[in-house]
């Protein structure tokens, strides 16, 4: 393993001039369509990406976590907040794992 | 309004963000802890950072070892969203607003802070922003450093069923915009199947997990914006 110190360093850097670039230098608007379209879309797909099938892999059954994922995504879908979502998943890993 | 009273009017505004940091950062902590980080070294993930999806991502590559530069390109995509939100901010800053504020302000750049900011109306006012930053991202390094003490004292199971908090949190940003819109649902289905694609099938499953989250992003991304390109006047900023 490398240094953990030198990796958060790494992505500390990062995530700030992601931030500080476009308000000190870029301070016109970006125009090129291909490049907003991407950045619109690149939140959702890298939220999919890590969420499966990592979710089945971070508990101790898969069951249990395909579980709270189609239960999660239910639950967004018919309007339940952030919190809400997150809670339930819990829950449900929670009280599965009881019988897994 | 007074210096104080803005100050005091950020803290209120991010007294719920800073309790709903708590609680994602603790299970950020838990994140960290299963990789091996301490507590300082939550503390110091997420206060140099700022970003769940972001951190999260990033332990994915510490978790498998990765190179440097591994790490530094999975930041920058897991963190792309911000470019477009500092960007957004930076049309609503007064003219005479002092350089340093610029500097301080995109530090505390994150989805809620952005909201809160964005919404109060006329030029950005950097000391409402600190008032909120204050209490938010407080509460966002300290919850990540008890997430990683109680990530030691904690039950297996309980450390299991917290675990899936973040997840849970990413279904939650998810899932309404793929309800309003049929292209991000699209992307959210493909890069479901495309991840369990390349997490099983063999030569691509050995590439390492945040290598691939990468690749998947960037093609996926990258496809979506040449099919269904977004009709948006430009620097509006996505809604997340």
């Amino acid at each position: 393993m490398r240094n953990i110190y030198v990796y958060i360093f790494i992505m500390g850097l990062v995530s700030y001039v992601i931030r500080v670039l476009p308000m000190t230098l870029i301070r016109r608007p970006i125009k090129n369509q291909f490049i907003l379209s991407f950045l619109y879309y690149v939140p959702y797909v890298t939220l999919a990406v890590m969420t499966f099938p990592a979710i089945t892999e971070a508990t101790q059954s898969p069951v249990a976590g395909m579980a709270a994922l189609i239960l999660g995504i239910a639950a967004s879908w018919f309007g339940a907040s952030l919190f809400q979502v997150s809670v339930l998943c819990c829950a449900v890993v929670f009280v599965l794992e009881l019988f897994l | 309004m007074s210096n104080k009273q803005l100050f005091g009017a950020g803290v209120r505004d991010g007294m719920p963000v800073c309790l709903g940091y708590i609680a994602v950062g603790f299970s950020i902590g838990i994140a960290a802890k299963s990789v091996g980080l301490n507590a300082f070294q939550g503390f110091l993930l997420s206060f140099l950072n700022n970003a769940s999806a972001g951190e999260y991502a990033g332990l994915t590559v510490m978790a498998a070892a990765g190179t440097y530069l591994e790490i530094a390109l999975m930041t920058l995509v897991a963190n792309a969203r911000y470019l477009l939100m500092s960007c957004a901010l930076s049309q609503r800053v007064s003219p005479d607003m002092k350089f340093c504020h610029r500097l301080l302000i995109s530090y505390g750049i994150t989805d809620e802070l952005f909201g809160l900011g964005i919404a109060r109306p006329g030029f950005i006012e950097p000391i409402y922003m600190y008032g909120a930053f204050s209490v938010a991202l407080t509460g966002w390094s300290f919850g990540t450093m008890f997430g990683v003490l109680a990530g030691s004292v904690l039950s297996a199971r309980l450390v299991s069923a917290l675990s899936v908090a973040l997840f849970g949190m990413f279904i939650a940003i998810i899932i309404p915009p793929a309800k309003r819109d049929r292209v991000v649902l699209l992307c959210v289905i493909v890069s479901f199947a495309a991840s369990l694609a390349a997490a099983s099938l063999p030569l691509i499953s050995e590439i390492s997990e945040g290598t691939r989250t990468i690749i998947l992003t960037v093609v996926i991304s990258a496809g979506a914006a040449v099919l269904f390109p977004v009709k948006k006047s430009a620097c509006e900023g996505s809604d997340i």
